[in-house]
């Protein structure tokens, strides 16, 4: 009866109501994965739950149990940042840096969804084998974490310079705004 | 006492007049920022250099800590019951089952919370934090739907949640206001904000408009809105005997230590509030009943605890941006000048805070006329007390005057730009001030340019299908404030490394980057040689971060401080030195020490200044000057806001597909985390114009779409590319030459939406959010 969480089996918690969300937060003190409505609507607690992503706060932890759960925490290796979470400082995805945790999991999620074809409301053309990663399919499939700050056009740049090209987050310029004078 | 000592005084307090005068009317150089910053002509530093946020790793990793995360032995799990009426009293109160529920610790309700003092109102006092000033659970009174009537501690968080459930209150309710209509029917009083009527009258503005050959007249209204930041409100409290240890989730550290220590009777010095990181604030994160209770029951459970709010929580708890009905009438000549500019109209707030939503306030240095009346009245209603949300005042005044002067353009037959344009002040037109730096035609100009301005067509012009296309522009203007308050500590050490310390916070704004860039470039040592400490109330200052003030008021402290450090140091350095002779105005700090200004050569490094004095450290602290500059000039910020829309002919669905921000704003101190303010404030701007309302029961009070399922905010796909540019020009009479620039982005966007929706579809909406129905 455990969980393995990045990497460690971890026991379940003795209070069946113990969410996931809680469980990483309060039991394992892993505080990465945010809090921000505890009701399935903003995407802060979002981690992947054997590769694929889910929000914790909506996911008892007994639901878990014998599966494998990556938090923001297991992402790095040692001292080296995944390549979207260097991403999100270079263009600067973020300015409170609280929904960040859930937007960087969402990302990597959403990336292994697009890459298996999974479809999304604004996909065209469905019968064709691979989807179009257009900025539009970035920003739809992202749109269930919120940000406050209004980050977006540096998460979008982020998440697009890491899983589809250099070029694709042209577009946000994120550190090269021109002076008008 | 001189005249500006004296001056210094009235601009704390009370009598100002005749002193106010003389603050307009004394030579620039007698006043803060009467001698440029000599920081404005370092053009090869650091300043004005993009840097990436210093705290992004930790942050990337979710490894910054922030207020709920903090491991406390023995700490409780806090839940807060919430009352269902709007106003009366606590008839009945059942706790039995939830104090003898698995886990519990405590109930505490009004009968046994320990006595408290009213809660200090913001504004009342230059530390006071509180968003309303009554007593915490002190009596059965209720005055809000949704107001705390009881908190449950406990072992963990479900068995706290679970007991909550438990509680069972029987009000005896009494009539309560809650709706506008009822409210304005009850009379209205006069507004006040900053201590200043919210009220103006220059010339008859009434009679010109009669007699303008061209005038709009029209009224807009725009509702209740929550910050919503992501991050709930949430404090960790603690008490060792008499002093009270708090992580909090705060924009206002030194503020909330004060306050909290009136509440309890106790010493400023016995409560300390730190709050290294912030989950995003935009005026929510003061002081709300969530950290009083949290005290009160840590000290009635002689138990550490840690008061999370719920989403719903923070709805019930903590204000948002109370609503406003503006009416908005200009006069104009055929060339388009401005003859009379009116803005009025009425705001609902409760009988127990004091911020009426102030959206008048662009106005009165906005455009040039010669009769201007301009009033808030206040309307009262049963709620939780508003507060301000980001650019109070000017985020909803600029929708009204800025749609406003749209129409009056279209009647004109002129374009916009050019209508703003010909009414570009000269000097403040109602206070007669000069301008400290405004460029805001030059912002339109090169904004217009980018964005493609020209290709504008006459509304209703333009479809692509299903789509209509429209383009529409706005002003955005924010003040520049420095609050009275702020200080700063120097610390050098030998090794010729310096700690810039301000009780100053980081709610992403990126505050310590940009802080540590300023002071490294200041004191000419490399960035990381530098380190800011902020985010406690102990250290130095009464820094708000609020009012895009906090930069201006850390860059004056630190000024005055390196004074300080400075003269200390040419002391030391003695004669032996190069700087012999030399006095605190002429060195600054060059190459790891000391050089004059125009004479670098004559150098001596900071760690051979201290060894010859055989010292390890030398500690300077210095109060920032009272703020007079914003009595002698008029200073702003200034935005350009272009948008186009598409909006569907068929379901009346608006989706914003481009926006360009043109900013002049001073020196833009790092271009990085600068855009990303600019564009997080369009974005907000953007939340307001298309789907941002805070739905208020009127019939009980009660805030309906309590959740961020219901209460709508942008997401990714709701946000287009976001360009934003700046003049770059720095203002001779600010720190760095720096102007504020939280704020502004959010200011002028919603005009700028409903002008563009104008354009795409002939419909004008006065109405906000701009949603699908009222298109249709
Ligand atoms: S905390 Fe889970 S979705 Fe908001
Ligand atoms: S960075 Fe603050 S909510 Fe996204």
């Amino acid at each position: 009866m455990s969980i393995i969480v990045n990497g460690s089996a971890t026991p379940l918690p003795p209070d069946p109501r113990v969410s996931l969300l809680d469980l990483l937060r309060e039991h394992l003190k892993l505080t990465g994965t945010k809090k921000g409505c505890n009701q399935g609507a903003c995407g802060a607690c979002t981690v992947l739950l054997d590769g694929e992503r889910v929000v914790s706060c909506l996911t008892l932890a007994v639901q878990a149990e014998g599966r494998a759960v990556t938090t923001v925490e297991g992402l790095a290796q040692s001292d080296k940042l995944h390549p979207l979470q260097q991403a999100f400082i270079d263009r600067d995805g973020f300015q409170c840096g609280y929904c960040t945790p859930g937007q960087i999991c969402s990302a990597i999620g959403m990336a292994a969804e697009l890459e298996r074809g999974v479809p999304s409301h604004v996909t065209g053309d469905l019968t064709a084998g691979t989807i179009a990663a257009s900025r539009e399919e970035l920003a739809e499939r992202m749109s269930g974490n919120l940000c406050r700050c209004g980050a977006h056009n540096g998460i979008i740049d982020a998440i697009a310079a890491t899983f589809i090209s250099k070029e694709a987050a042209q577009p946000y310029r994120p550190d090269g705004p021109e002076m008008a004078a | 006492m001189n005249i500006l000592e004296q001056a210094g005084e009235a601009a704390k307090g009370a009598a100002q007049g005749v002193l106010k005068k003389a603050i307009e009317l004394a030579p620039d150089s007698w006043l803060p920022g009467g001698r440029p910053d000599p920081l404005i002509h370092h053009q090869h530093g650091h300043v004005g250099k993009p840097m990436s946020r210093i705290d992004g790793p930790l942050k990337v990793k979710g490894a910054a800590r922030f207020s709920a995360e903090f491991p406390l032995v023995g700490m409780t799990y806090a839940a807060v019951a919430f009352s269902t009426i709007a106003k009366g009293r606590i008839a009945t109160l059942d706790i039995k089952a939830a104090a003898e529920a698995p886990g519990v610790v405590l109930v505490m309700t009004h009968l046994n919370a320990p006595p408290m003092k009213p809660t200090p109102l913001f504004m009342t006092h230059s530390k006071a934090a509180g968003g309303d000033n009554l007593a915490v659970m002190q009596d059965d009174r209720i005055h809000w739907n949704g107001q705390p009537v009881a908190v449950v501690l406990a072992e963990t968080q479900e068995q706290a949640d679970h007991a909550k459930s438990l509680i069972r209150v029987e009000y005896e309710a009494e009539p309560a206001t809650t709706s506008l209509a009822a409210a304005k029917a009850q009379g209205t009083g006069p507004g006040q904000f900053m201590g200043e009527p919210l009220k103006l009258e220059i010339g008859d503005a009434e009679a010109r408009l009669v007699e303008a050959p061209h005038k709009i007249s029209a009224t807009y209204r725009t509702p209740r809105q929550n910050h919503n930041a992501i991050e709930p409100h949430a404090a960790m409290l603690v008490w060792n005997g008499e002093e009270l240890r708090v992580h909090d989730s705060s924009q206002g550290v030194a503020h909330t230590a004060w306050s909290l220590a009136k509440i309890f009777d106790i010493d400023e010095k016995q409560v300390n509030v730190t709050s290294p990181y912030v989950g995003g604030g935009f005026g929510s994160k003061c002081l709300w009943q969530h950290q009083v209770l949290g005290a009160a029951a840590a000290k009635l459970a002689a138990r550490p605890v840690r008061i999370a709010l719920s989403r719903e929580g923070v709805f019930r708890v903590v204000g948002g941006r109370s609503l406003t009905e503006q009416h908005v009438a200009i006069g104009a000549q055929p060339d388009g000048r401005f003859t009379s500019i009116i803005h009025t109209g009425v705001t609902v707030m409760t009988r127990h805070n004091a911020f009426p939503e102030p959206f008048i306030v662009a106005t009165r240095s906005g455009y040039a006329a010669d009769n201007f009346k301009l009033d808030v009245e206040v309307a009262y209603i049963d709620m939780v007390a508003n507060t301000f949300m980001r650019a109070p005042g000017e985020a909803v005044g600029t929708f009204g005057l800025e749609c406003a002067i749209d129409e009056l353009a279209e009647e004109l037959g002129m374009d916009p730009i050019e209508l703003r344009i010909r009414n570009e002040p000269e000097k403040d037109p109602t206070e007669g001030t000069p301008f400290s730096s405004r460029h805001i035609v030059e912002a339109y100009r090169a904004g217009a340019e980018r964005f493609g301005w020209s290709q504008r067509t006459a509304p209703g012009m333009r479809r692509e299908g299903e789509w209509l296309v429209g383009m529409g522009c706005a002003t955005g203007t924010y003040p520049y404030y420095r609050m009275p308050g702020g200080a700063a500590r120097i610390t050098l050490t030998r090794d010729g490394r310096a700690t810039v310390a301000v009780a100053a916070h980081e709610m992403g704004m990126g505050t310590a980057t940009v802080n540590m860039s300023i002071a490294a470039e200041r004191l000419g040592l490399p960035l990381d040689h530098v380190s800011i400490e902020y985010g406690d109330s102990t250290l130095p200052g009464v820094i708000l971060a609020g009012g895009s003030q906090q930069t201006a008021s850390i860059g004056a402290s630190v000024i005055a401080a390196q004074r300080v450090l400075v003269t200390e140091l040419l002391k030391l350095a003695g004669n032996d030195s190069p700087l012999a002779g030399l006095g605190a105005d002429q060195v600054g700090g060059y190459d790891a020490g000391l050089a004059k200004l125009d004479e670098p050569e004559r150098h001596e490094s900071y760690a051979s200044i201290l060894s010859r004095a055989g010292r390890d450290e030398v500690v300077a602290q210095a109060s920032a000057p009272p703020p007079l500059e914003l009595q002698h000039w008029s200073m702003h910020s200034y935005s350009a806001i272009f948008c186009e829309v598409r909006v569907n002919a068929v379901t009346g669905e608006t989706r914003v597909s481009r926006v360009l921000g043109s900013f002049d704003c001073g020196r833009i101190l790092n271009p990085k985390t600068a855009a990303s303010q600019f564009r997080g404030g369009i974005i907000m701007g953007l939340g307001l114009a298309l789907m941002e309302e805070t739905e208020f029961d009127e019939r009980n009070g009660r805030i309906m779409n309590a959740s961020l399922a219901d209460y709508h905010v942008p997401v990714h796909l709701d946000v287009p590319p976001i360009e934003v540019i700046w003049t770059d020009i720095p203002d001779p009479h600010t720190p760095m030459g720096a102007h504020g620039v939280g704020e502004i982005g959010i200011t002028g966007t919603g005009a700028a939406v409903a002008n563009a929706v104008y354009n795409a579809t002939g419909k004008r909406i006065r109405d906000l959010p701009l949603t699908l129905d009222k298109l249709m």
